[in-house]
């Protein structure tokens, strides 16, 4: 018989209790420490890829009495869901939680939620849109620039090659042009040929190429949304439609059918943010021909790009602000490039050597670092992002699904995001 | 007379010591404190957020600024001319009875078949609760590579057929399936088992004078086996009623976005409050349809109490009649 005494069990739980107890009694008291050599988890949140892995490998061996532990959300919405989440219950959010600039807007509204993070040390390293962004009414900065987006276009050159268009980097560019008719219209070349290959992946994906070069897609800059009677905005969403209709997977970005896709031949082209260069070296593993022009249409483009905040929650803000101020230094955020893509924000590493050399070997070697900084300088366009962009932008995203997936006609889709964006009050 | 007017006095005084005191209340009072634990950790887990919700339903509530003007019943009326607010209460019934019906019928017929002597009974028992040991995120997950639009498992079946495939994430009706197929294969076994361990206490004499009579398996099933586990079936309904009607781990996780569907096709009440609620931080409308949602299962309860003590009752009242014939 292995059946425990009743006053053992008793006496087990109340000693468990107990310890639980002096931990929580711990916990507590560890709010108010300063930087020190004391041992300390330091929890960090990210999504998608950041490039930290290694770095963070590097740092816990700089910093002994720190550990590390990652939490990887698969997208934007889910870690903005779980960081308002926890915002709003007023615990469970990690030391260190990583945002996208789409959704900053919304923050910046609590900013007092989130610690000051400006310091003379990090002045001036940042492109200056970057901070301002990140800047708080009263001039306090509640987050760090990591990344920016400027956009290239990958291609797929074996399946180029098999409809008899050029493969090389420059050829591709030319043949792409630098508008979006002549990017839809080397798609119809492309389609000609009869590769039976779709152009590009999705009408959504597509459409954050063009609403990235619309200075006031949704909002004026007092805030009042303009988004249904923009005219520009019904003109992409038309033109982007009409492209869709031909030259499109159909496949809704991030889905899990859009994943798998990289393992099957799902589209030849695919609009390319530096951080989508890890993005597609992940999902596209042992897939070789993919390569990156350095054109965008339409001029240049910027699309996402984050930032790291420590939120007022955290019970050690000195160290995290520590390892924010750390990880999004130039040197650091050259090494996060050059593993998974994410083109500096930082004013110093956009000038190094080190960026404009370097080459990503997934990509046929392309210089990734010299193509999207050349990106980086054809952007012209800042587009005002306000409180409501990200609300706004997603009944966007599923105003083209419903269309791309036939469930509705583009009127009808357009006349339901009306009503969307009408019900966010 | 003395000695008795003696005792009775004797008695009075006994009755206000304060020991006497003592054990009269704890007759009267203690069984009330023996059960108070429940009560009070349900006032404080159930009952107060209810109230709360109700109060946080007639405010302008934001979901990181807080509570805002009191504008009375405006969120009610706002949640119910949006349409999105129909389209989920369709999807969850729909869900609901895709679910909830197979997996009550599947539940019983699994259990009657368990309560066979079967060998490695053991085995077999714990081979249905299996699926309900596995988190609803995990089983979403293996789920979705059947129900991949392009390159999920069955719809690869499907296309080498020469068939079209089905379009799992578009289709209203495929993804109510999908998803209640996810739900079943999470509670279907729990519910069995339930329905076994009612089985198992049915007298087995029953059966054996049923036999003797000539019955079949199936007839003494529907006869016998049926009507004595009315009061498990109508708590196995209720229970899965009130979990039909809040499915949210399965819709949420059908897609990566986890809002039901860029047309809402698959969105539950309960995805859409978490979209009110996260998506837009309008918790007061949140609320408003979170009390919509209670006052109907509430309704939906009551309802299927009623029918199914009808049903389960006349097959109670005809086994009465005929056991009154035999005798």
């Amino acid at each position: 018989m292995k059946r425990f005494p009743r006053s053992t069990i008793a006496t087990t739980v109340a000693g468990a209790a107990a310890f639980a107890l002096i931990l929580t009694g711990c916990s507590a008291g560890a709010g108010s420490e300063q930087a020190t050599n004391a041992k300390v988890k330091l929890t960090v949140a990210t999504f998608n890829e950041f490039g930290y892995d290694s770095l963070f490998k590097e740092y816990e061996a700089a910093n002994p009495n720190v550990t590390i532990v990652n939490k990887k959300a698969a997208t934007s919405n889910e870690a903005r869901d779980n960081l308002t989440t926890r915002l709003a219950a007023g615990s469970g959010l990690s030391d260190v939680e990583a945002i996208e600039v789409d959704w900053l807007p919304e923050l910046l509204q609590y900013s007092d939620q989130f610690a000051d993070l400006s310091s003379a040390d990090v002045k001036g390293r940042w492109l200056d849109w970057k901070t301002k962004a990140a800047t708080d009414a009263t001039g306090r900065l509640i987050a760090y620039g990591t990344d920016i987006g400027p956009e290239g276009v990958c291609y797929r050159s074996d399946l180029f090659k098999a409809a008899g268009l050029p493969t090389d980097r420059a050829e591709v560019a030319k043949l792409l042009g630098t508008t979006w008719d002549s990017y839809y219209a080397a798609g119809a070349k492309f389609k000609a040929a009869g590769t039976n290959v779709p152009w590009f992946d999705s009408a959504g994906a597509t459409w954050q190429g063009v609403v990235n070069q619309i200075p006031n897609a949704y909002e004026k800059k007092d805030g009042t949304v303009i988004a249904t009677e923009n005219p520009a905005v019904k003109k992409a969403y038309t033109s982007v439609l009409a492209a869709s209709s031909t030259l499109s997977a159909h496949l809704a970005q991030w889905s899990d059918d859009w994943t798998k896709s990289f393992q099957n031949n799902g589209f030849a082209t695919q609009l390319c943010p530096g951080w989508m260069l890890g993005v597609i070296s992940g999902n596209a593993a042992g897939v070789t021909g993919w390569d990156i022009a350095d054109t965008f249409p339409g001029g240049g483009g910027n699309w996402g790009g984050s930032y790291l905040t420590v939120p007022n929650q955290s019970k050690h803000q000195a160290e995290a602000k520590k390892l924010a101020a750390w990880l999004t230094a130039p040197e650091q955020q050259l090494k996060a490039f050059a593993s998974k893509g994410t083109f500096p924000s930082q004013v110093d590493a956009l000038s190094s050597d080190k960026l404009l050399g370097s080459t990503n070997a997934f990509f046929n070697n392309a210089p990734t670092g010299q193509i999207l900084a050349n990106r980086a300088a054809a952007i012209d366009v800042t587009p005002f992002k306000g409180v409501k962009y990200f609300p706004i932008n997603d009944a966007m995203q599923q105003a083209l699904t419903r269309v791309e997936s036939g469930t509705m006609s583009a009127d009808q889709s357009w006349n339901q995001w009306v009503a969307d964006v009408k019900a966010l009050g | 007379m003395t000695t008795a007017a003696a005792e009775v006095k004797a008695r009075s005084i006994r009755r206000i010591t304060l020991s006497h005191r003592l054990s009269r209340w704890d007759v009267r009072f203690s069984p009330y404190l023996y059960i108070s634990p429940f009560f009070i950790l349900f006032t404080v887990m159930g009952l107060f957020p209810l109230l709360y919700t109700a109060w946080v339903s007639v405010h302008d509530w934001n979901l990181i600024g807080g509570q805002g003007d009191f504008v009375g019943l405006k969120n009610f009326a706002t949640v119910l001319a949006q349409p999105y607010f129909w389209t989920s209460l369709r999807n969850t019934f729909s869900i609901f009875l895709l679910s909830s019906v197979p997996q009550v019928l599947a539940a019983i017929a699994i259990a009657a078949v368990l309560d066979f002597n079967l060998r490695g009974k053991t085995f077999w028992r714990m081979g249905v609760l299996l699926p309900y040991v596995v988190a609803p995120v995990a089983v979403a997950l293996i789920f979705n590579d059947l129900f991949g639009d392009r390159y999920g498992l069955i719809n690869s079946g499907i296309m080498s057929l020469g068939l079209e495939p089905i379009r799992w994430h578009v289709d209203v009706i495929p993804s109510h399936l999908a998803i209640a197929t996810m739900v079943n294969f999470r509670w279907t076994g729990y519910n069995a088992l339930i329905f076994l361990a009612a089985m198992q206490a049915v007298p087995r004499d029953y059966y054996e004078a049923a036999i003797i009579d000539g019955a079949n398996r199936l007839r003494t099933f529907w006869s016998i086996t049926v009507p004595l586990l009315r009061p498990i079936i109508i708590f196995v309904i209720l229970t899965s009623t009130i979990g039909g009607l809040q499915i949210f781990d399965e819709a949420r996780m059908f897609d990566n976005v986890g809002q039901g569907g860029a047309n809402r096709q698959w969105q539950t009440l309960t995805l859409y409050i978490y979209e009110l609620g996260w998506g837009q931080r309008n918790f007061g409308r949140a609320s408003a349809v979170a009390w919509l949602l209670f006052l109907i299962i509430i309704i939906i309860a009551i309802l299927n109490f009623v029918i199914t003590r009808r049903i389960a009752g006349s097959a109670d009242r005809k086994l009465r009649i005929r056991a009154k014939g035999i005798s």
